[in-house]
């Protein structure tokens, strides 16, 4: 399926003009203004990252391009599809088919094993239970998950362990567009260097990045450029 | 492509006092979808009147049929209806009492929903109840017993088995995993996954717990007093609440 064509920009993210306030009902009706006038764009094989200080809103923009946060205003398109205002099929079809997440924490259904938890995208879009399996294993070898754990549920390992597990989940796809929220964070040196050779090697077959890293090395080694968010906070009226 | 249920302005009342009103959605091939609510909220008024197991004083309820398109199923007749039920579509109850029949055998259980659709030759039938037990995580070894020989969450995969064994396209579901241990809901909440992807399922799952909205359902649809409150993306809805129920709704969920 080509999808070059519709793109406006280029971009496999494009962004223009977003807005986004939360309103607390149950709290006096607070509004709360987090972002405005946000507008980036990644294009394929890069890999940008999102600075700005704790609070600046990163977390709230990506989770607006992966959907599970409303974008109230503005227009973010990722591989060509319009995510403000969309319908849950379209937001759906596009995680199966084009965008990947690897969040900052796991959350799977208990007691399914480690193994089926990083095969999961694949069988989700339909490759045979073997095929999907076997690039699992491959997946978690290459991350360090000793071999014993792989037929445990991941809920009961540790938190690079499991942060591990959520990149082989997150890579086993070759997704044309990726959201990276701290995928080095609480890894030790070696697997930190795997995770970011992942990245390089998602960024040279064209997959186009967007990502969240405090580790400065990190960020230097993988991305092309920065996004400094603080432009996009909203000055705050504390008199409101 | 065509929607698999459309359902337009459907309201049902007991005498004076509301059910549900107003509901209006568009079930698309493939998807499932999460009713949430508190009880009394109308989420199983609106379940039993999708099912035909209730008729709603108002609205229609278009299901897309395999011969015919898009018919309303409140204009069927009875026994179109009831082959309906029979084929494709499944309801899986909360108290697996409810869809089973207690004094038949597990096989039976099974193989009774095949005779209903006209299977008559015995071999076959036992074959595929027994390969339907094996999917649901029943020893085949245990095919003749009744279910009042099993477990709670065994006697919920023997509903499902029993539901799922004519191939239905739409399977609705009260309160799947209600009434089961965690570590039972667990294990059925993954079978449940399994079984919507690989027969590319679409189901309408009513329950009040968010955990298994979000594991299981695309979409979610908040209810209060009968009416819908808010739709969406299910992790739109449980992570960026708009309305104020859903926001107190979600921020009432204990954390462990």
């Amino acid at each position: 399926m080509s999808i070059s064509c519709k793109m406006k920009g280029g971009g496999m993210i494009e962004i223009s003009g977003v807005g986004k306030r939360f309103v607390l009902h149950n709290q006096g009706g607070v509004v709360l203004p987090v972002m405005e006038g946000a507008a980036l764009s990644v294009r394929p094989g890069e890999c940008v990252a999102l600075v700005g200080a704790s609070g600046a809103g990163k977390s709230t923009l990506m989770r607006m391009i992966w959907g599970n946060y409303r974008c109230d205003q503005g227009s973010i398109r990722v591989a060509g599809v319009e995510l403000c205002g969309a319908e849950p099929r379209d937001v759906i079809a596009l995680r199966r088919n084009r965008l990947g997440y690897v969040s900052q924490f796991l959350r799977v259904i208990p007691r399914v094993p480690t193994l089926r938890v990083v095969a999961e995208p694949l069988r989700a879009q339909g490759l045979a239970e073997a095929d999907a399996l076997a690039r699992a294993r491959a997946l978690l070898a290459r991350l360090n998950i000793p071999q014993r754990l792989w037929s445990l549920s991941p809920t009961t390992f540790s938190g690079g362990e499991q942060q591990r597990v959520n990149i082989a989940r997150g890579f086993i796809l070759d997704w044309p567009v990726m959201l990276l929220d701290e995928p080095t964070a609480s890894l030790d040196s070696a697997n930190r260097a795997v995770v970011l050779d992942l990245i390089a090697e998602a960024k040279a077959r064209g997959a186009a990045i967007l990502g969240i890293f405090h580790d400065a090395d990190a960020r230097a080694a993988v991305c092309d450029r920065e996004v400094d968010v603080t432009g996009f906070t909203p000055a705050r009226d504390l008199s409101a | 492509m065509t929607p698999l249920l459309k359902v337009e302005g459907l309201g049902k009342f007991y005498g004076r006092h509301l059910g549900c009103a107003d509901i209006s959605f568009t079930l698309w091939p493939g998807e499932v979808m999460g009713i949430v609510g508190e009880s009394g909220s109308g989420k199983s008024t609106l379940l039993n009147c999708l099912a035909g197991h209730m008729p709603p004083d108002t609205g229609r309820v278009m299901f897309d049929t395999r011969d015919q398109g898009l018919r309303d199923t409140l204009e069927m007749s009875e026994p179109e209806r009831r082959w309906l039920a029979r084929t494709d579509w499944a309801f899986v109850h909360q108290n697996p009492r409810d869809g089973l029949r207690m004094n038949v055998s597990a096989g039976g259980n099974v193989g009774d929903r095949l005779m209903a659709v006209g299977a008559r030759h015995y071999g076959d039938i036992r074959r595929q109840a027994s390969d339907w037990l094996g999917r649901v995580e029943i020893d085949a070894g245990r095919i003749d017993e009744r279910p009042r020989a099993f477990s709670g969450g065994m006697q919920q995969r023997l509903q499902i088995a029993r539901n799922l064994v004519t191939g239905p396209r739409l399977v609705f579901m009260d309160e799947p995993t209600g009434g089961l241990d965690v570590s039972v809901q667990a294990r059925l909440l993954d079978l449940l996954r399994g079984l919507v992807r690989h027969f590319g399922l679409s189901a309408v799952i009513v329950t009040h717990d968010l955990a298994v909205v979000r594991l299981l359902a695309d979409r979610l649809m908040v209810m209060k007093d009968g009416h819908v409150v808010e739709e969406g993306l299910t992790d739109q809805v449980l992570d960026d609440p708009q309305d104020a129920y859903t926001q107190l709704l979600v921020s009432s969920v204990l954390q462990v």
